[in-house]
């Protein structure tokens, strides 16, 4: 059997694998080039960037729970400025494609953003609409159809890249958000965003975390996201970039068989910073050993 | 690439209450050509529930034998996992991580160490380094009661003073008060502990006119500077995200106290 052919496409992109990082878990790659060849991912996702540089939320912002963790980081990032001197910058040294997360407070700054990017080297638009963190903007866009679809509407009007909602699974019907985006103009979805949770320290009697609620991800959402993944497939003819606790390759081919196109490692990579290495061998050899020519023939094919 | 490290458990004891020692060897030629005192390692628990690492600080660096020392609190879920390692079991670690204390500027100087509880333990690397480099080590070790921990090791490379809350061993109080007791003339103080603490010795260094290094500790979850979990907010901009954060993890987790806001 030849080598097995692990590229994808999204709107007209290709990737040379379909393995990118979870927006958040990865900054823009330079803090992890030591531990990963930036080379051999399918893409980078960035960090959320805004229009401005954002503080983010107080410590303690992270926590672990039960078979993952909870985050309030808030968004902190420099601004669009600083990331598209330094982290563009950095990012075109190396042979990947570059999916940029972007986020606002409001419907105007997610476009500041998103046209301030339009001549950069960007190669695809992830819009966060699902942050749990930040108390204004962000999930409020991701937790209403109409508000959905009218700013994917907004952006894919004035994007020169293609465009990614990345939904969060604190929805009723995570179908619906899906198609709302889809009719919107998304090119893609991603999903799943954290699922909001909380904990509590019983001989303090306080929140753990100084932002109350947090966002849960690692291996205990798995579930989860799979089941949202496939959800959505059911109900749109858009890729999909699934994530959500994935830990390991076989992890990664549960997202594809539910008919994700692509798949991020997250919150695992603080357990394992190889791990996006580890999932692209791990994918290879599964094709290799199921006679699989094209990682494409395993896109939603569940039974 | 670099990735994380199957250390071998060379030693593991308790040494107080909660309070245990774990001697880890790097696997042969993989030990790293230098270890600064302040830095740390993340120590990941062996429970396949717990994902992320606990970053626990280096308190003595080993060259001829590739090991470290951590000395660490069993306060949680993870750390707990660690008091039941025994020796030629395995653990995984990243890191070394961290910037450490620039011991090169305390050549020559009166330098004080102060450490407070679970903040003790770093400062004995820093006291080995110091020896003989510095014109004089004293360190000033608070414990809560008379379960020292480690108070033998530091007599070996500094004036040792002890202070405990309840009084059963040294200064009755804390570092302050004993340092205050002994009329203690610093040039450079290094302390690590509470963040009340932390913020008197601060203060302490202001009113008699020394330079002051503070060793931060938050909870973390990458340990490379990626996630920002483990920020500490700071006076000046910062260079990453251009606010007023640095990474405990990356830019510290030792700071000049007067970079720091709090």
């Amino acid at each position: 059997m030849p080598k097995p052919d692990l590229s994808v496409s999204i709107a007209g992109v290709t990737f040379k694998n379909p393995v990118t990082t979870a927006s958040g878990t990865f900054g823009s790659g330079m803090e992890y080039s030591e531990f990963v060849d930036l080379n051999r991912l399918g893409a980078v996702t960035t960090k959320g960037v805004a229009s401005s540089p954002w503080e983010g939320n107080p410590v303690p912002r992270v926590t672990e729970v039960y078979g993952g963790m909870l985050n309030a980081i808030g968004l902190q990032n420099p601004g669009v400025e600083v990331f598209v001197k330094r982290d563009l910058e950095y990012l075109k040294q190396f042979d990947t494609r570059v999916i940029v997360n972007v986020c606002g407070r409001t419907e105007e700054e997610y476009l500041a953003v998103v046209e301030r990017l339009s001549e950069e080297a960007v190669d695809l638009l992830e819009i966060n609409v699902s942050c749990p963190n930040v108390k204004e903007g962000a999930i409020a866009f991701g937790q209403d159809p109409d508000a959905l679809f009218r700013i994917t509407d907004k952006i894919r009007r004035i994007a020169t890249q293609p465009v990614i909602m990345k939904l969060t699974p604190n929805v009723t019907s995570i179908a619906e958000m899906a198609r709302a985006a889809e009719a919107g103009g998304a090119d893609a979805i991603s999903l799943i965003n954290t699922i909001t949770g909380m904990k509590i320290d019983i001989e303090r009697r306080t929140f753990v975390l100084a932002n109350k609620t947090g966002g849960m991800s690692g291996p205990a959402i798995k579930p989860v996201a799979v089941r949202m993944v496939w959800q959505a497939a059911q109900a749109v003819k858009i890729p999909i970039i699934g994530m959500g606790g994935i830990a390991s390759a076989e992890d990664a081919i549960e997202f594809i068989l539910a008919g994700a196109t692509m798949v991020a490692a997250g919150a695992m990579q603080f357990h394992n910073p190889c791990l996006t290495m580890e999932i692209i061998d791990g994918i290879e050899a599964y094709m290799v050993r199921h006679q699989i020519e094209h990682v494409t023939d395993l896109i939603g094919t569940v039974q | 690439m670099k990735k994380k490290t199957s250390m071998n458990v060379l030693d593991s004891r308790q040494l107080a209450e909660g309070i245990y020692s774990l001697v880890l060897a790097y696997p042969e030629g993989e030990a790293p050509r230098q270890v600064l005192p302040g830095q740390f390692a993340g120590l990941y628990p062996r429970d396949s529930s717990a994902l992320l690492m606990r970053p626990i600080s280096v308190c003595r660096w080993d060259p001829a034998e590739g090991s470290i020392r951590f000395v660490y609190r069993a306060s949680g879920r993870g750390t707990k996992t660690f008091t039941g390692l025994k020796t030629g079991d395995r653990i995984d670690m990243l890191g070394l991580l961290g910037n450490g204390y620039e011991t090169g500027r305390m050549r020559g100087k009166r330098v004080l160490l102060m450490g407070g509880g679970i903040g003790i333990p770093p400062m004995l690397e820093l006291a080995a380094v110091l020896k003989g480099e510095a014109r004089s080590v004293t360190a000033v070790l608070g414990y809560r009661n008379r379960e020292l921990f480690l108070a033998d090791e530091f007599r070996r490379e500094a004036e040792v003073l002890v202070a405990t809350e309840d009084g059963s061993i040294g200064t009755k109080g804390n570092v302050l008060d004993a340092v205050r007791a002994a009329g203690i003339q610093a040039d450079v103080i290094c302390a690590c502990g509470p963040m009340p603490m932390l913020r008197a010795v601060r203060d302490f260094a202001r009113e008699t006119g020394a330079c002051c290094y503070i060793s931060l500790e938050e909870r973390m979850a990458c340990g490379i500077g990626a996630c920002l979990g483990c920020i500490t907010k700071t006076r000046q901009i910062d260079a990453h995200s251009h606010v007023r954060n640095a990474r405990i993890c990356t830019e510290g987790p030792v700071f000049a106290a007067e970079e720091i806001d709090f």
